[in-house]
């Protein structure tokens, strides 16, 4: 059937090329937005774990503390143990760079060791072969650059590093050491390093004494000695660790920072599944009017000899070919996207989860596969029901005419429609697997499901009320909807789906802008902020600075705080510790407790959870909290959980006295300034300026930060406008040609209705009241569905991947514009697509086939 | 001498030499102490050589060495981790049965208790590696995957002072010199591990322990170096530095004839002559295995373990010489046994 194949179905793609190109476009939207996501991730997880294999190298475990690090005293002990081959101590700082908007990474090594466990983070000084004889270059570059390596001021720069800081060897580099500036003489490079690393490599001694870690490390990495059991080292060597310092494989880093990226990662895909699920809607009811037009078209067919196998293949690769190509179009749009965005985002989409990387695209044939086979699938599922439908047809009665409404014909399907709810209800229930919301998102799908099933049941529902209108051509519009309920599923499918979408999103932004809006004017009550550097990095404010910022004048108050990371528990899982005044000004958005504990029992220190250790350890108010803190675990009770959209990981606030009192360690990062009532912050930032020097500080005005974040959330959240905007347009396409093709196979009925006495116009209103109806039954059941969907999205989704609540918000104004101007819309365009209908004369129109 | 590695890492090196304690004629050698680590001074070695014999009569040559290599950096660090001292050891077996030199090399930054170096009487170690002096016992402990050994070596005499009362001239300046004492006729017990075969190993080693903070002269391009335990239970210790063009611009020894006094012997004295020479299929090298000596006078021949004790360690430590056993012949009678050096070819 190979010509039959081509002419009568493939061709007709090309004969109706209006829908067919929305079809194209839906699925190759969905695919290509599905495959750059994991492309993007791909490279970038990938680019990550070269990253840790090139700094844990051999490594079988890792020993790993908080921040701040731990006692080097720790790495001879550990060194000496017979389970341990090797041992290779490493200090890693986080570099302000003063002159420059970014940090470096900085790994402070004994090259002796790494040559036998990293030996990628070797580096390598700018070889003197001119003083050399040929044979001896490499030798003498070696032999030179293991005293090189080892000067204090030596610092050797990965390629990507190099390159990102635009320096070569030779060059100065100033980097920021509590607010002391310090220069650094590159003397080399780290050539192992790969292209996608950003860091830099110098002695550990030296880095001990540039960054006054004197006697701290960050992490020792160990290879066992042969033949020795893994597990039982590995509990040895767990005994002698002191609190908070815990033991972890390489793998066991990776799935971290993996696990921390994956719900976002999974959630962009679930966004791509279903504009891929869109794309199948619209192949869906482009095929069932195409069916319902070619009726009488099959019906030759079959009486000619084709088969109903025949004809249902026939149809299939209809789905299938429009399947194929819109793939093939995402698969080439995702490469696209995905170059572009490593280009202008860099590979973490904007979330921020992985830095100091330059991933690059990558060559995935499997993902790509996946994809196009995902596309098909989309064809082929939204041509299965035409497809049945048109093989069921029986040929002679198909080749009468009229009979076109019988396709029209959908029962209404309440049992499975409430089924479909009733297990969205119960998957909403369901705790996340592994952590991913699976229970969540099929509820979503279910939803959208059930949505769309319901629409045969409600059309003639919702079109009883307006039974007793005089207007004749209302009541002609209800009867027909009421009549032929197919006719609304079909061309309201895609509005169900559409309008379910861009609501749910509406609805979820805007609560989650709203949520963080409130929550940053909470965090910030201060007047103006002082931020020696980001948590992390090498500049932090020594006491006596904090004591001459408080003496300035207009400051009548100075709320430091200190920045932390903490291993807890057994896992030795990473949570950040904020330490800073609680009790006296509030400033901490709470769910639950109080920013007052109640003197309870026993003489613990509050501290105060963010949702996600609350959900991570399952802590409740009032339950203890043991942290590691300076040499010793100190248990704390928690007074209270807040909402934090900044930490993923989970974080814990406790009083800066406490934490100061625990481990002696008076430093600080932050600092907020209350200023008396008309002093001008602008007057009060030149004199910090004067003070500290116009480089060691940044100064932000709690406004331009606010700004500043809601900007980056709006960025963010700018891929989550498009595809609400190209959901919209589906949705509107879908009805403007599903009422194309309508007008055209109700030509007959139209020619009836003209002979009646119609006149042109009225027929056009007659359309275009038909799509209103229709058009608003979907939104109506869209609109429902749609907050079905948000709630779900924000209690069970947003909750489950990232530990965080918010505040459901309603945009009603929104809303309401949004509804109208879709019915509006439909109705336009069902006047404008029947035009083509109407222009025919009636006459031959009524005699056609008859 | 076994000065290599050190020469190797300290040539390039900015810091000066002033910044380490000279070496002046004149001070005295007092043991114990100066069998200990001298960390004022850039380069410091301790050096052993010698030949063994298995339980089934199988003859090989061994050599380990510790290097202790002030590098100047870090004076004000206050870091446990600051690098004032490395540690470097070497060692390595000449077995005819393999044909070439099995040999490991460990590099550390002195940091106790990991690696170090003690200065009350030699005791030098990178973890499991060490070398050991108790009394007139020394005891040297290598552990590798290929081979291993843990020997005891017994002094048969008090130290045996090189040069001038234990100032060793290297080049016609006397400011290129360093402090050098021997220990010929060890006598050596222990076990050695080739792979997995353990023996039971007995033989006579020589220590070499050296000083200095000077660099080798620019004007040399190598050297040659014997230490040789004499069958009458004498010793001989002689070496020549090269110019470039091959030309002698050094040399000297000590003599110990069996049961005389040692002889300083001044550069007339020592005369090497080469004969065989070996290429080296690994690098092309061309080294001359065989030598013809002439000693205060007397002439006499070494004959090499085997041609192949070429060491290549350009993709480690960078340096590329030959180090092995040899035979001291007088006519085609041997009359003692010891280790040649050969750098620079």
């Amino acid at each position: 059937m190979g010509a039959l194949l081509w002419y009568v179905f493939l061709g007709s793609l090309w004969r109706r090329r209006l829908a067919t190109s929305l079809s194209l476009l839906a699925i190759a939207l969905g695919v290509a937005l599905g495959l750059a996501v994991q492309l993007i991730h791909t490279a970038a997880l990938d680019e990550f774990g070269r990253g840790l294999r090139l700094i844990s190298g051999e490594a079988d475990l890792q020993v790993v503390g908080s921040q701040s690090g731990f006692d080097d005293a720790l790495y001879p002990l550990l060194a000496q143990r017979p389970e341990v081959a090797e041992a290779s101590p490493i200090l890693e700082m986080e570099a302000r760079l003063p002159d420059r908007a970014t940090t470096l990474r900085i790994l402070g090594i004994d090259l002796f060791r790494a040559a036998r466990l990293t030996p990628s983070l070797l580096p390598l000084g700018e070889g003197r072969s001119g003083e050399a004889t040929p044979d001896q270059a490499a030798p003498t570059a070696r032999g030179d650059v293991r005293l090189e390596a080892l000067q204090p001021d030596a610092l050797f720069l990965s390629p990507a590093a190099a390159t990102q800081l635009a320096l070569a060897s030779g060059a100065t580099l100033r980097v920021q050491v509590g607010t002391r500036e310090v220069a650094l003489r590159l003397a080399g490079a780290v050539p192992a390093a790969g292209v996608g690393q950003v860091l830099a490599v110098m002695d550990i001694a030296a880095a001990q004494q540039t960054f006054e870690r004197i006697g701290r490390l960050s992490r020792i990495d160990l290879r066992l000695a042969p033949g020795v059991d893994a597990g039982r080292a590995r509990r040895a060597l767990s005994a002698l660790l002191p609190p908070g310092v815990s033991l972890r494989t390489p793998a066991d880093a990776q799935s971290e920072v993996q696990n921390l990226s994956r719900a976002y990662r999974v959630n962009l895909t679930m966004l791509a599944a279903i504009a891929l699920m869109t794309g199948g809607f619209l192949v869906f009811s482009a095929q069932w009017l195409a069916v319902v037009r070619r009726r009488q078209e099959f019906a030759l067919l079959r009486a000619l000899g084709l088969d109903r196998a025949g004809l249902r293949r026939g149809l299939l690769a209809e789905g299938a070919l429009l399947g194929l190509v819109g793939g093939l179009i995402g698969v080439a749009l995702a490469h696209g996207l995905t170059a572009l965005a490593f280009r202008l985002i860099g590979g973490d989409l904007g979330a921020g989860y992985f830095r100091g990387l330059a991933p690059q695209l990558q060559w995935e044939p499997g993902l790509m596969f996946g994809y196009l086979a995902l596309g098909l699938g989309a064809g082929l599922a939204g041509a299965w029901l035409p497809a049945r439908e048109a093989a069921r047809l029986i040929p002679a009665r198909g080749l009468r005419a009229g009979d076109e409404a019988e396709a029209y014909q959908a029962p209404p399907r309440w049992g499975l429609t409430l089924g479909l709810l009733g297990l969205a209800a119960l998957s909403c229930l369901l705790p996340p697997l592994d952590g991913l919301p699976l229970g969540g998102y099929l509820a979503v799908a279910l939803i959208l499901v059930g949505a769309v099933l319901a629409l045969p049941g409600l059309t003639p529902w919702a079109m009883r009320p307006l039974a007793g209108g005089r207007a004749i051509l209302t009541r002609l519009a209800r009867a027909r909807l009421a009549a032929a309920p197919g006719q609304a599923v079909v061309a309201g499918a895609g509005v169900v789906a559409s309008v379910a979408l861009a609501v749910s999103m509406a609805i979820m932004v805007s609560s989650f802008r709203d949520s963080l809006d409130d929550w940053l004017t909470q965090m910030l009550p201060a007047d103006l902020y002082l931020r020696a550097a980001a948590a992390g990095t090498s500049g932090y404010l020594e006491p006596e600075w904090v004591e001459r910022v408080a003496r300035l004048p207009g400051v009548t108050a100075v709320r430091p705080v200190r920045f932390e990371n903490l291993r807890i528990g057994a896992g030795g899982e990473a949570i950040a510790l904020i330490a800073r005044h609680v009790t006296d000004r509030a400033g901490l958005p709470l769910v639950a407790g109080s920013t007052m504990p109640a003197p309870g029992p026993g003489t613990e220190p509050p501290a105060w959870i963010s949702e996600a250790v609350a959900d991570r350890l399952g802590l409740g108010v009032a339950d203890p909290l043991p942290l590691p803190l300076g040499q010793a675990v100190q248990t704390f009770r928690v007074a209270g959980i807040w909402r934090d959209y900044a930490r993923q990981q989970g974080a814990v606030v406790i009083e800066l006295e406490t934490f100061q009192r625990l481990t002696g360690d008076r430093r600080v990062n932050d600092l907020g300034l209350f200023l008396t009532a008309g002093t001008d912050p602008a007057g009060v930032m030149s004199a910090i300026r004067d003070l500290l020097g116009a480089t060691m500080s940044e100064m932000i005005l709690p406004g331009e930060l606010r700004t500043m974040i809601l900007g980056v959330f709006d960025r963010t959240f700018l891929v989550t406008y498009l595809m609400e905007a190209v959901a919209v347009m589906i949705g509107l396409f879908g009805i403007s040609t599903s009422f194309a093709a309508l007008a055209t196979s109700r030509r007959k009925e139209l020619g009836i209705l003209r002979h009646l006495g119609l006149m042109r116009r009225q027929i056009g209103t007659l359309l275009a009241t038909e799509a209103a109806l229709t058009a608003a039954v979907g939104v109506v059941i869209g609109l429902v569905a749609g907050a079905a969907i948000a709630w779900i999205l924000i209690e069970v989704i947003n909750r489950q991947s990232f530990h965080w609540s918010m505040d459901m918000q309603w945009p009603l104004g929104v809303l309401l514009v949004f509804s109208l101007a879709m019915i509006l819309l439909a109705a336009l365009a069902a006047r404008l697509s029947g035009r083509q209908a109407m222009r025919q004369d009636a006459v031959l129109a009524v005699r056609e086939d008859w | 001498m076994g000065m290599v590695l050190c020469w190797c890492l300290t040539l390039l090196t900015a810091v000066q030499a002033s910044d380490f304690a000279p070496v002046v004629q004149g001070r005295p050698l007092v043991f114990r102490a100066d069998t200990g680590a001298h960390p004022d001074y850039r380069t410091e070695w301790w050096y052993i050589t010698g030949w063994l014999t298995d339980e089934d009569g199988a003859e090989r040559g061994f050599q380990v060495t510790f290097f202790r290599v002030a590098t100047g950096i870090g004076a004000d660090n206050p870091s446990r981790f600051a690098p004032r001292q490395l540690i470097l050891a070497h060692a390595a077996i000449a077995d005819p049965a393999t044909g070439h030199l099995l040999h490991a090399e460990r590099a550390e930054r002195g940091l106790e208790p990991l690696a170090g170096a003690a200065q009350d009487r030699t005791q030098a170690w990178i973890k499991d590696w060490g070398l050991i002096l108790d009394d007139d016992r020394y005891r040297a402990r290598i552990e590798t995957e290929a081979f291993a050994f843990d020997l005891s070596l017994i002094a048969a005499g008090p130290p045996l002072l090189n040069g001038r009362a234990g100032f060793s001239q290297k080049t016609p300046d006397p400011n290129h010199a360093s402090y050098y004492y021997s220990r010929p006729q060890l006598a050596v017990t222990g076990r050695m591990r080739l792979n997995t075969e353990e023996h039971q190993v007995t033989g006579r080693a020589w220590l070499d322990h050296e000083w200095s903070s000077q660099l080798l002269s620019e004007e040399a391009q190598g050297w040659d170096w014997i230490g040789i335990n004499l069958h009458d239970g004498g010793s001989l210790m002689a070496f020549q530095m090269r110019h470039p063009d091959g030309s002698v611009l050094w040399s000297a020894g000590t003599l110990v004839a069996g049961g005389a006094d040692p002889r300083y012997l001044t550069p007339a004295q020592v005369r090497f002559q080469p004969q065989r020479r070996w290429r080296s299929p690994r690098t092309g090298k061309l080294y001359p295995v065989t030598w013809e000596l002439e000693i205060d006078g007397q002439a006499w021949q070494l004959l090499p373990l085997m041609d192949d004790q070429e060491l290549d360690g350009r993709q480690s430590t960078g340096v590329l010489y030959w180090e092995g056993g040899v035979r001291l012949m007088a006519a085609d009678r041997e009359i003692g046994r010891g280790y040649l050096e050969m750098t620079g070819y």
